[in-house]
């Protein structure tokens, strides 16, 4: 038994080098096919980041009534954080309003001007309240809407920009989903190039493959250089991708920052390491032996 | 008691193309056994039928005391150990050295390596080719191609040699040496079943001829002769 494993072991590490431009051809698919799985992934991450990246620029804002008090701000602040919905509210007084708006405005002389003039803080606190699902914040207006909060909550600014939301979400879930089928007939598409390639590399060998059945090999005897070989060609090209990835990600992360701030891929890469490896080598393995199983299938039949 | 045994066996590819039909045949211990006829007579099918590669329509045959195809796929490895084939076409292993070629048999059977190592040392002087351990099947002449194989057929030491027209594919003088290779195994104690064509060498043999015409034995004599229809 371990002697049978051994020399299939050395059979198959003996016929990857002796067949070596047959199998650079297939590492070569294969590093395709992976490079593009990886791709997918990477790339999957990104409009993830830029999907909650849009999301996370929608909320809903409570402008509070001028003449609250501080302890009704914290019940309401307190009611809302109790609904699940919720993931976080924001208090911003009327002085940090005003110092946001004067931020803003603070190359526009007419405007900064206008406000010196008025004298007061013409500006409301305000409650930003954020939500998991954009279905959520139509729960959360209708919550503040109710009438024990009349006196307080001046104005609930979803009702007008209820369409834009829900907008946004429609847009960002259509990305998502569209980026999903994407990747999965891509995946597919990769996927069988590779094991195509593989199907060639053992129909060139099937006439060897009936003779090692003569000769009185058993088929796991036959079947096994075959695996490794799959084996090896997967592993090498996921190693080669592991490298390559870790260029290409250096690479064009400046350019992807620029027009996604905070989606750092070479740092996310980086901190991943590890995990890429671990997927890279679970793909190439993955896919070398599968194809390399099912592609000898044929030639082993009675 | 006979080692093979054909039992009216018949081989029907499709109502007009009728291999074999009903076959009866005894084959025994230390034979050997030339079976002779044109093209298309049914050597070949006979061969494959005794080696499983492929099912009788009809009949049954026995290797020894085992109905051949009633085996398992998971025994069909270990009857095939006990035939050694030898092909026209050598069917060595391209990727495999000659010594590699040769020890795989042994391989596949889970012998240790130092008996493979003896055995096939031993084999490959038996066939004359101990200076060629090295070389790949590109590098050999037809001839010893053959003596490879041959040498492959042997090294397991299986009962019964099939060589379905080792010399097809040689000119006479390497044909001969590989009828004689053969005669010397038989020697040896080993069955051996030759089919061919060559009439020259049948008649030299002097032995038992099985002569099949359109999937029939029209003939089975002991020191028989190569007669055309």
């Amino acid at each position: 038994m371990l002697i049978n494993f051994v020399r299939i072991i050395k059979a198959g590490w003996t016929n990857f080098w002796r067949n070596f431009w047959l199998s650079c051809a297939t590492v070569s698919t294969m590093i395709i096919a992976i490079f593009v799985f990886t791709g997918l992934l990477l790339s999957n991450v990104l409009t993830d980041k830029l999907i909650r990246s849009i999301q996370d620029k929608v909320d809903v804002s409570v402008y509070l009534n001028k003449d609250i008090t501080e302890s009704d701000i914290v019940l309401i602040k307190q009611e809302l954080l109790k609904m699940s919905e919720v993931t976080m509210v924001e208090y911003v007084s009327k002085d940090d309003a005003l110092n946001q708006f004067r931020e803003r405005h603070k190359n526009d002389p007419l405007i900064i001007e206008s406000l010196e003039e008025l004298g007061e803080n013409p500006l409301q606190a305000i409650l930003n309240v954020k939500a998991a699902t954009p279905d959520s914040y139509k729960k959360i207006a209708e919550f503040l809407e109710q009438d024990k909060y009349k006196d307080m909550i001046e104005k609930v600014n979803y009702r007008q920009n209820e369409a834009i939301i829900s907008k946004v979400f429609q847009i960002s879930d259509a990305m998502k989903k569209t980026g999903i089928v994407l990747s999965i007939i891509l995946a597919l598409i990769a996927g069988l190039v590779a094991f195509n390639t593989i199907r060639l590399a053992i129909y060139s060998a099937r006439e060897e493959i009936s003779v090692m059945r003569l000769v009185g090999a058993s088929n796991w005897f036959i079947r096994g250089p075959f695996l490794l070989q799959g084996i090896i060609s997967g592993t090498a090209a996921a190693l080669i991708n592991w490298i390559v990835f870790f260029g290409v990600t250096w690479r064009i992360s400046p350019q992807i920052n620029n027009f996604l701030p905070g989606s750092d891929i070479f740092h996310y890469y980086q901190t991943n390491l590890f995990q890429m490896l671990l997927i890279l080598l679970a793909t190439g393995i993955a896919l070398g032996a599968f194809s390399s199983y099912i592609a000898i299938r044929r030639y082993l039949r009675e | 008691m006979s080692l093979i045994h054909f039992q009216k066996v018949s081989k029907i590819y499709s109502p007009k193309s009728i291999a074999l039909d009903e076959i009866e045949l005894k084959i025994n211990p230390q034979e050997f056994v030339s079976i002779v006829g044109r093209s298309g007579s049914g050597k070949t099918t006979l061969l494959k039928l005794l080696i499983a590669e492929e099912r009788p329509s009809k009949g049954r045959i026995f290797f020894d005391k085992d109905d051949i195809h009633r085996l398992k796929d998971s025994q069909l490895p270990r009857l095939r150990r006990r035939i050694g084939v030898v092909f026209q076409d050598f069917k060595l292993l391209p990727q495999k050295t000659a010594y590699e070629n040769v020890a795989f048999a042994m391989e596949a059977m889970g012998s240790p390596e130092r008996e493979i190592k003896e055995t096939v040392a031993q084999v490959l002087e038996l066939v004359g080719l101990s200076e060629k351990t090295l070389s790949f099947p590109d590098e050999l002449s037809g001839g010893e191609k053959q003596r490879i194989a041959i040498a492959r057929a042997l090294v397991h030491q299986p009962d019964v040699i099939l060589a379905d027209e080792p010399t097809g594919n040689l000119d006479p003088i390497h044909s001969w040496e590989i009828i004689r290779l053969l005669l010397k195994i038989n020697e040896l104690g080993r069955t051996v079943i030759l089919s061919t064509h060559n009439k020259e060498i049948v008649n030299t043999l002097g032995k038992r001829v099985i002569s099949l015409d359109s999937g029939r034995i029209v003939r089975d004599e002991e020191n028989g002769k190569y007669m055309l229809y």
